[in-house]
């Protein structure tokens, strides 16, 4: 089936297996490997991305269903050359260890915060309770998202 | 003791002290790393694995035509096309053997039995589940104790003359002593109790990319592995490929926790594939196959006995384990240890005896056997002490606190013979437990206690003092397969003073490309963001027995501060020549030699510089050397942790409302990334205790074969966390550094179970145990003391 999507501000036509994971279409046919996979049961959030404006787990939506939507990856958060305030904010703060759930993490928070910039250290646990970290007992990463939210409220 | 270090370097250069922000976070942060299934090859062919669907059972036949038939598969492997080349089986880490992919029985749900090779996934595993498996299905042994019943049938027939389930027997420490101990005893406490299995389940699960040059037999293999060098060693002996001919590496790994040291059957089967095909080969786990098959963790049924004085002292510890240990007997530890460090289980008490017995038996589960973040069943061992030591505080009537401060060992005692024969290099245990009672406010809480719970809830308090053993070698004492368990580290100095660190051990996210580069700062003055960090591939680093049990920073670590030191002394004659000096009339700041009592100079990097365009005479040119590092004694960290519960007696939930965790891991060298790994530690700890287990029904099938029954904690569940450090360094390691990345999961479970019997029995529940996970109906059975379902 033909789709047409837009990733990162570039708009993709491929042709895909109905069956095909939107997850293997980002990673293997756009070759944008920062979105990982993780578990196939939508438990662990590594191959969260914002669709249309939304937090999704792309190991759980078809490539097809994404057809006219527009994507973004942790590819497009960085803009203009410059990071998205959540990427400072999870170094600064030491959110991440192995890497591999931080662009779900970063994804999710970036959501949050372009919602609600001042959200409560409940309101973040809650956002995140969808993505799996192995490595670092959250904490740090509760307070990267919070700390980027600032970030973002400030620039206004 | 002290709480803080001071940083000699500046910021800038960012020595041992700083908390400098991470290396590696750029390319994380961007969606750049490399992991395992990022990597593209042309040419590149996918692997799926056939496994078995049942727990044990005879192949009557295997039936690949459909499979063959499918447009797009390139080969079908069976085990009877290893056996060809010998290699159907491969040894383990412990010295058994384990199938490749199975040739005459299937042992476990989800065993290796063939591979379809196809030009594309999707096609690889439509084609895996064309392919037939005709069993006669056996009876399933699903424990230990069954495996050990007379009669029971013989899970492991292959082994030539075995006509029982006993994987191995092992003992540790006197037994007469502790006989004659106990013999003296006022009042003996046990208790018996299931560390039950558990799945290091890193996000990122294993895989493998083979690519075999069909010309010249050169295999470079990408591994999802914690030990690359061993790895290459393995692969050498057990496929009989010329070793120069081997190339691992280990690309960003996605998290480990010793699921990533073990060589598994789908890393050997790809490499086969890519040898006999002449095309690179991919394999990716999916995660229930991470969780069904690969590396387990724990799993030790253990008896524990304390001989006490009726005045509070310990006299002596008994202990008996029997450990569950799948169809394989494939623990990743060192050889000479059948039951890995867990006769360090006498803990942190001074104590005259103690006596070990260990017994292994063989079920119809996963083979592994792990250490989860852990060294070498170090995490069983500190549980089992601390259950015993607060159920015998309990019957004494004395506070957990006080029982424990009387019976530590001494600040004056280290180094400390423990009574099974380890030396534990410095502690100073009473200070971290005070720091904690402090950091919590203990009296606080038994205050809040006594004065019962607003809600009618029940507040409980459990502490935990654990000490751990980490950082093996000696390479006298240990070794991983024959492997003696030292490690390396080599360092360049480039020409314009920058310099790449080159390691044996390999990261998981623990930050070395930061860490490493710390050392190299502290001990030359070389900005850390100007030492490249390098791993991972065994043809461009020293070899080494990899990143796991903690032993980094204690092995690696050391490696590094010990060439940086002797990269220093021939700077110095270089310095000395610039200068027109004696090398005598010098001395060292950080970066910089200067003639003593001036002004005149030169820095590390004017140094570096003339290493290579004007070298004095009679020195070779250049600035870099190697160091193999061994280790004189494992480090010992310690600490103590304090968790408050409050429970539900309706329901029996509970959820940890106060947690202080004191750590001493000696120097830090980056005290944000050293919290990073405590954080980490203490929700895996958390998780074990709260809901994270896999268990089997009674045909062994798995139970927790994905991430919906195999509960591991979000942000949602997870306890905020309240740090505290103490600073007593390892009086051996060149940094004094201890390891640190498994204190916390290590010494964090008992804590939060003994809170929880704590409210309990202050309730008047008189609960003896409840074993992990702590589930809300195993508390309410409790409290109602009725027996419910497991």
């Amino acid at each position: 089936m033909q789709i047409t999507v837009t990733v990162n501000g570039t708009t993709y036509t491929s042709d895909v297996e109905p069956r095909r994971l939107l997850v293997d279409y980002i990673r293997n046919d756009l070759g944008l490997t920062g979105t990982h996979i993780g578990c196939d049961t939508t438990s662990c959030g590594a191959c969260t991305l914002i669709m249309d404006g939304k937090p999704v787990k792309s190991c759980t939506i078809l490539a097809v269903q994404a057809d006219g939507s527009e994507i973004r990856t942790v590819e497009g958060l960085k803009r203009d050359g410059q990071l998205h305030p959540i990427q400072k904010a999870f170094k600064e703060h030491h959110g991440l260890q192995c890497g591999f759930c931080t662009p779900g993490m970063m994804m999710v928070g970036s959501a949050l915060i372009e919602q609600n910039p001042r959200p409560s250290e409940e309101e973040v646990r809650w956002a995140i309770s969808g993505n799996i970290c192995r490595c670092t007992g959250y904490q740090n990463i509760v307070a990267a998202i919070q700390a980027a939210g600032r970030e973002l409220a400030e620039r206004g | 003791m002290t709480t803080t270090v001071h940083p000699k370097t500046s910021p800038e250069v960012g020595g041992i002290g700083h908390a400098v922000r991470r290396k590696e976070d750029d390319r994380f942060i961007q969606g750049a790393g490399r992991y395992l299934d990022d990597i593209v090859l042309p040419g590149m062919l996918h692997m799926a694995i056939v496994r078995s669907p049942i727990a044990h059972g005879r192949i009557r036949s295997i039936d690949t035509s459909a499979a063959e038939q499918t447009e797009g598969v390139v080969a079908v492997i069976t085990g009877q096309m290893l056996a060809e080349h010998n290699l159907a089986w491969m040894p383990t880490l412990s010295g058994d053997t384990q199938a490749v992919l199975a040739t005459d029985k299937v042992r476990y749900q989800g065993q290796e039995v063939a591979a379809v090779v196809a030009t594309d996934p999707y096609i690889a595993r439509d084609a895996a589940s064309l392919v037939f498996v005709d069993y006669e299905e056996l009876p399933a042994i699903t424990s230990p104790q069954q495996a050990l019943e007379p009669g029971a049938p013989v899970i492991r027939d292959d082994k030539e003359g075995k006509t029982d389930n006993v994987a191995y027997i092992w003992e540790a420490g006197d037994k007469e002593a502790t006989d004659a101990a106990f013999a003296k005893a006022d009042v003996v406490v046990t208790l018996d109790t299931h560390y039950p299995r558990s799945h290091p389940s890193p996000l990122e699960t294993c895989g493998a990319l083979a690519d075999v040059n069909p010309a010249t037999g050169e295999a470079t293999i990408y591994l999802t592995s914690q030990a690359p060098h061993a790895h290459r060693t393995l692969f050498a002996l057990v496929a009989g490929l010329p070793e120069e001919n081997i190339r691992i590496v280990s690309p960003d790994i996605g998290g480990g926790f010793g699921n990533k040291v073990p060589i598994y059957p789908g890393y050997v089967v790809a490499t086969v594939a890519s040898l006999l095909l002449g095309k690179p080969v991919k394999w990716v786990e999916t995660r229930t196959e991470n969780l069904i098959s690969t590396g387990f963790a724990r799993d030790y049924h253990m008896h524990g006995e304390l001989a006490l004085t009726s005045d509070g002292r310990i006299l002596a510890m008994r202990a008996s384990i029997l450990s569950d240990q799948g169809a394989f007997y494939a623990d990743a530890q060192p050889s000479r240890f059948r039951a890995g460090l867990f006769h360090i289980c006498t803990g942190s008490y001074d104590f005259g005896a103690a006596h070990v017995t260990a017994k292994g038996a063989y079920t119809n589960k996963a083979p592994g056997g792990v250490a989860y973040r852990c060294s070498f069943r170090v995490t069983e061992a500190s549980y089992l002490i601390e259950r015993l030591v607060d159920n015998a505080a309990w019957k004494l009537g004395m506070d957990p606190a006080e029982f424990r401060m009387k019976n530590f060992i001494r600040p004056e005692q280290f180094p400390y013979r423990s009574p099974t024969g380890f030396v534990y290099d410095s502690g100073d245990y009473h200070t971290a437990l005070r720091e904690a009672m402090k950091l919590v406010d203990y009296e606080g809480w038994r205050r809040k206690q006594a004065e019962g719970h607003p809600e009618g809830k029940l507040y409980g308090v459990g502490i935990a003092s654990f000490t751990e053993v980490v950082g093996a070698g000696n390479s006298k004492e240990y070794d991983i397969a024959g492997i003696k368990m030292f490690d390396s580290a080599e360092l360049r100095i480039h020409p314009t003073g920058k310099a790449i660190l080159k390691l044996g051990v390999r990261t998981q996210g623990q930050g070395h490309e930061t860490t490493f580069a710390q050392i190299v700062a502290e001990e030359l003055g070389i900005p850390y963001t100007d030492v490249k960090v390098q791993e991972g591939d065994t043809d461009n680093t020293p070899y080494g027995l990899g990143t796991y049990a903690s032993r980094s920073t204690p092995v690696g670590g050391a490696a590094t501060a010990v060439v940086a030191r002797r990269i220093r002394e021939k700077a110095k004659k270089i310095a000395a020549h610039l200068l027109e000096a004696s090398e005598d009339d010098l001395e060292w700041e950080p970066g910089r030699f200067f003639v003593r009592g001036t002004d005149k100079g030169v820095t590390i990097q004017e140094v570096a510089f003339a290493a290579y365009t004007n070298p004095p005479e009679g020195l070779e040119a250049g600035l870099e050397d190697v160091c193999y590092y061994d280790p004189p004694n494992m480090t010992y960290p310690f600490g103590s942790y304090i968790v408050v519960v409050e429970v539900d007696p309706g329901d029996g939930t509970w959820k940890v409302v106060d947690m202080a965790a004191v750590d001493d891991c000696g120097v830090r060298i980056n005290p944000m990334i050293v919290e990073g790994q405590i954080m980490g530690g203490l929700t895996e700890g958390f998780a074990k205790a709260n809901m994270q287990w896999i268990t089997f029904d009674e045909q062994g099938n798995c139970i927790g074969s994905n991430f919906l029954d195999y509960l591991v904690p979000t942000a949602w569940e997870t306890p905020r966390f309240k740090l505290g450090a103490t600073v007593t360094p390892s009086p051996h390691h060149p940094l004094g550094a201890k390891g640190v990345g498994e204190s916390a999961t290590v010494g964090s479970p008992a804590a939060y179970v003994n809170a929880v019997l704590d409210a309990l029995r202050r309730a008047g529940h008189p609960v003896e145990n409840i074993d992990m996970p702590v589930l809300p109906h195993r508390v309410w059975g409790a409290i109602q003391g009725v027996a419910v379902k497991p």
